[in-house]
């Protein structure tokens, strides 16, 4: 697995529950103390193991630690700058939606041995959508399910969302978009750093 | 096909190309397109003439009727006030009209941060907001790569200074003796070699244990890095054996004087869980002056072997290879 999705695994322990927790999945993957490189390329076991670690050691339930590993990489201030990439997206939640399809491209544009799910929106004209999530790895459901609940936050759209295992690495989510202006929203400009 | 009116024209370019001016045949503009408005909002660009907005910096032309003679080519303009935003831009005749295009060149994250532009600012077509996106992305990527090669120097370097660093001491070891004295002989510079050896050192290891054996060590240590000047090399090379490199000193009188005072100092007892533990030196001293060229393993040798006319002289002194 890349460097970079264990070390979202890694930031989302530390910023969320603190560094002794984090020392302690550490100490139990036999990982040292400082973790991850973003930039290296680590064995899909130790991922496994690590996630298996925050699992235990939280008391919680797989998918919703990683659900809260979604939510936790766009609305936390440390992941920022992966908030504003996916802005980038659309002006709207529903052009964002719509996006999401070439997100794994987009990533490997920026990172070119970065591997995501791929991402598959489908438009049932009965206004529910659906966003396939599939991958060779088991888990990503969850993780865009809190990714995509915090993003309809973040563009002020009114949204409710259900996730179906349909086997491993298989999810669909299922989009009821109820209203695409309902909240305020965060704000984004094309500016870094200006918000 | 039928005239086009210029109020089509204008629809069709506010969407298709929204950074535009239209002029008229003097040169001065009728309509400016809404992404232009934004870089001027304090000012009403229709009715002036092009020429007082903008400054043409490339073809140098300061007349509008020349600018009309080269429709279709590259231009570069920038404002003629501040903040004077450079631009490039296309003219192309159109009817009664002349459309001036613009785009925003290698200052385009500076104007979209001076000018607070929007998705809406550009057209949809436009490639702008991807090149943003990958500016962005690959600038992240760039820095978490950089901040990996940073950790890895880091590494590197206390990788280096271990593998070059005694850990009992904390003094240089062989290795590290080995690349100064390359460099120096690289350098031509002169210094001179000293080799030391603890006199009765093995007693103490021998009756008082290794524990005191290590303070001794690293007593004697602190002596001798006190002893010489910062620039000055102390390198443990042995159980117990030393070897100092000095520069830049050539007189054996002055070397005479270190080395005694050296081994004055080492003579004082040292004292260890109770105990006095009492040791002296024997050094061997060779000048780089005296080879020619100085060849790193003679020097040593003959180090070596001046500090064994010390020992057989009775120890606690220093020779000199050639007196």
């Amino acid at each position: 697995m890349h460097g970079l999705i264990n070390r979202a695994i890694q930031c989302f322990v530390r910023d969320t529950y603190g560094e002794e927790i984090w020392m302690d999945v550490a100490r139990g993957v036999a990982l040292d103390a400082s973790g991850f490189e973003a930039m290296l390329f680590y064995d899909d076991a130790l991922t496994d193991q690590v996630l298996g670690g925050i699992v235990s050691l939280l008391n919680k339930p797989r998918d919703e630690v990683l659900e809260d590993i979604g939510t936790y990489l766009v609305s936390h201030p440390n992941a920022e700058a992966l908030r504003r990439l996916l802005r980038f997206g659309g002006v709207d939640f529903m052009e964002f939606l719509h996006s999401l399809d070439d997100l794994p491209d987009r990533a490997r544009m920026a990172v070119s041995d970065l591997e995501l799910p791929r991402l598959e929106l489908h438009d049932d004209r009965d206004s529910c959508l659906h966003l396939h999530v599939r991958s060779d790895r088991d888990g990503f459901g969850p993780v865009m399910l809190g990714v995509l609940r915090t993003m309809a936050d973040d563009y002020g759209a009114l949204v409710f969302l259900d996730l179906r295992h349909r086997g491993p690495g298989d999810d669909v989510i299922y989009i009821a978009l109820v209203e695409t202006a309902f909240a305020e929203g965060r704000s984004f400009t094309l500016s870094a750093g200006k918000g | 096909m039928e005239q086009v009116s210029e109020a089509a024209i204008r629809g069709l370019m506010d969407v298709l190309c929204p950074m535009y001016a239209m002029l008229d045949a003097n040169g001065v503009i009728r309509h400016a397109g809404p992404t232009l408005c934004k870089l001027r909002p304090q000012r009403r660009l229709a009715g002036l003439p092009l020429l007082d907005v903008f400054d043409l910096t490339r073809p140098r032309l300061s007349r509008f009727s020349q600018l009309v003679e080269c429709p279709g080519e590259k231009l570069h303009l920038q404002f003629a006030d501040d903040p004077k935003t450079a631009l490039k831009g296309v003219l192309m005749p159109c009817g009664p009209v002349t459309i001036l295009n613009l785009s925003f060149g290698i200052s385009v994250l500076d104007s979209i941060r001076d000018y607070d532009l929007t998705n809406a600012d550009f057209a949809a077509t436009d490639m702008m907001i991807e090149m943003l996106y990958l500016i962005e992305a690959k600038s992240a990527a760039m820095e978490a790569s950089r901040k990996l090669n940073m950790r890895l120097q880091g590494a590197k370097i206390a990788a280096e200074e271990q593998a070059f660093t005694d850990t009992l001491t904390g003094l240089k070891n062989r290795r590290a003796m080995d690349h100064i004295l390359a460099r120096l002989i690289g350098a031509g510079q002169a210094f001179a070699l000293m080799h030391l050896d603890l006199d009765f050192f093995k007693a103490v290891n021998d009756t008082m244990g290794h524990a005191a054996g290590d303070h001794v060590l690293q007593r004697v240590a602190r002596i001798m890095v006190e002893e010489v000047r910062k620039d000055d090399t102390v390198a443990r090379v042995g159980g117990d054996e030393f070897v100092l490199i000095l520069t830049g000193i050539q007189k054996r009188e002055t070397l005479s004087r270190i080395a005694s005072r050296l081994i004055a100092r080492l003579e004082k007892p040292i004292h260890y869980g109770g105990q006095d533990c009492r040791v002296s030196a024997s050094l061997g001293i060779v000048l780089s002056v005296d080879y020619d060229p100085p060849v790193a393993r003679d020097m040593l040798e003959d180090a070596d072997e001046a500090l064994y006319s010390s020992k057989r002289q009775g120890r606690a002194r220093h020779s000199f290879h050639v007196e």
